[in-house]
């Protein structure tokens, strides 16, 4: 088995992780979509440090972790509060700013 | 130092000569890979976002895996402990918060998204695969060089040497995140606070029981929340039971208590030193209750003696 394997796995998933932020109108649902898309590009940074032999891919990956991280508890954050005002957490019905 | 400890290192993520993966990475690899694409096609179909939820974090971990044998030991414990532990325990918390039964709205609010949205998908991962898949890459080089004395410490060198000033940007960007979230999440008070001052004042002032409420019954038999205690004249004291029993109606009557207390000081129900004898032994005085029974007296009408409810018992 080659190492192209783990691209083309991580190319699924990030696929599919696309497909659910556009199909899926819950937040949460779309959210922990991002969080696939992030995932597959790790794996991608991993493989791709170990082709290379270079470690700064792993590096490059563990920020996106930290980032993630604080992306998600903002994100969830504002998911609670639109919940609370809008009794709602469907993208759909949060068009305020629609005319 | 282990066996597993030593040898572990060299073995993930070493390579053979043609560049091809060790059989038992390949193993792992066509065991997890699929199983990973079933549970994201579960996150993009699950009716419940719980189930979508359970979805991602066996992607998680199963990642955590792949990362374990490509060499990446840290990132491998980073990713369970991080994603699996933290982040989507977080997603748990807010479903739970939000509400876990609300499913999605059927309705579209863009004519044809949902057929436009699943050709976008589709397209994207023929065309990220295809080319992922078909680009030539060099010869893969492994890391085992890398990887120097160990993972971790490798990776350590570089965070704190080459990019010391990212990672501590990053320490800006989670504290900022955090703050974040409680500014967001914050709710300000929109009545005044009710301590337990205001309360006793509020129920001197409309005439309430000053004091706490009677405990309910303790009788001989019986040790119950639903049995109303007596008063000292002998009258049920209604406020004494649960206000939630006495809504459902499931009050038990002090009067049925009573009588059996009577029967036992009229002699009848224990008989021996810890023996008991059955209801039908008991045959009662003929004059109706002894002296010194308890005496269940109607609420509405006092007694001027007060009966003897503690003597006996």
């Amino acid at each position: 088995m080659s190492l192209t394997h783990y691209l083309v796995l991580a190319a699924i998933l990030f696929a599919i992780g696309a497909t659910t932020v556009l199909l899926r109108r819950n937040a949460i649902i779309v959210f922990m979509g991002v969080e696939l898309m992030l995932n597959s590009t790790n794996l991608l940074l991993v493989t791709f440090s170990r082709m290379h032999g270079n470690l700064s891919g792993q590096v490059l990956a563990f920020f996106v972790m930290v980032v993630a991280a604080a992306e998600v508890v903002v994100g969830l954050a504002i998911i609670v509060s639109i919940f609370r005002t809008r009794r709602s957490a469907s993208v759909d019905d949060v068009n305020l700013l629609k005319s | 130092m282990s066996p597993l400890l030593t040898v572990l290192p060299a073995a993930a993520g070493a390579l053979t000569e043609s560049g091809q993966t060790s059989t038992a990475e390949a193993v792992l690899f066509w065991t997890l890979g699929p199983l990973m694409v079933l549970a994201a096609l579960g996150l993009l179909f699950a009716r419940k976002a719980v189930h979508a939820a359970l979805a991602v974090i066996f992607i998680m971990i199963s990642l955590a895996f792949m990362y374990v044998a490509q060499g990446a030991e840290f990132l491998g414990v980073v990713q369970v402990v991080v994603y699996t532990g933290a982040v989507m325990m977080l997603f748990l918390f807010v479903l739970m918060l939000v509400g876990v039964d609300r499913s999605d709205s059927l309705v579209e609010t863009i004519r044809g998204q949902r057929w436009l949205g699943a050709l976008a998908g589709l397209g994207l991962a023929v065309v990220l695969a295809g080319v992922v898949g078909r680009a030539t890459y060099g010869p893969p080089t492994g890391l085992a060089d890398a990887n120097l004395p160990s993972n971790p410490q490798a990776v350590a060198y570089l965070i704190f040497g080459q990019h010391v000033l990212a990672m501590e940007v990053v320490g800006a960007l989670l504290v900022t995140a955090a703050l974040g979230a409680l500014v967001l999440t914050h709710r300000g008070r929109l009545t005044p606070k009710v301590g337990q001052r205001e309360l006793a004042e509020r129920r001197l002032r409309t005439g309430g029981h000053p004091v706490s409420l009677p405990a309910p019954g303790v009788y001989a038999r019986h040790n119950a929340m639903d049995v109303p205690a007596l008063g000292p004249d002998g009258t049920p004291l209604e406020s004494s039971v649960p206000r939630v029993l006495r809504v459902r109606g499931q009050e038990a009557d002090a009067r049925a208590y009573a009588a059996r207390i009577d029967r036992v000081l009229a002699g009848g129900w224990a008989v021996g030193a810890g023996t008991f004898t059955s209801d039908e032994s008991y045959r009662g005085g003929p004059d109706g209750p002894v002296e010194g029974a308890v005496t269940i007296r109607e609420p509405q009408a006092p007694a001027e003696d007060a009966t003897p409810e503690e003597d006996g018992r």
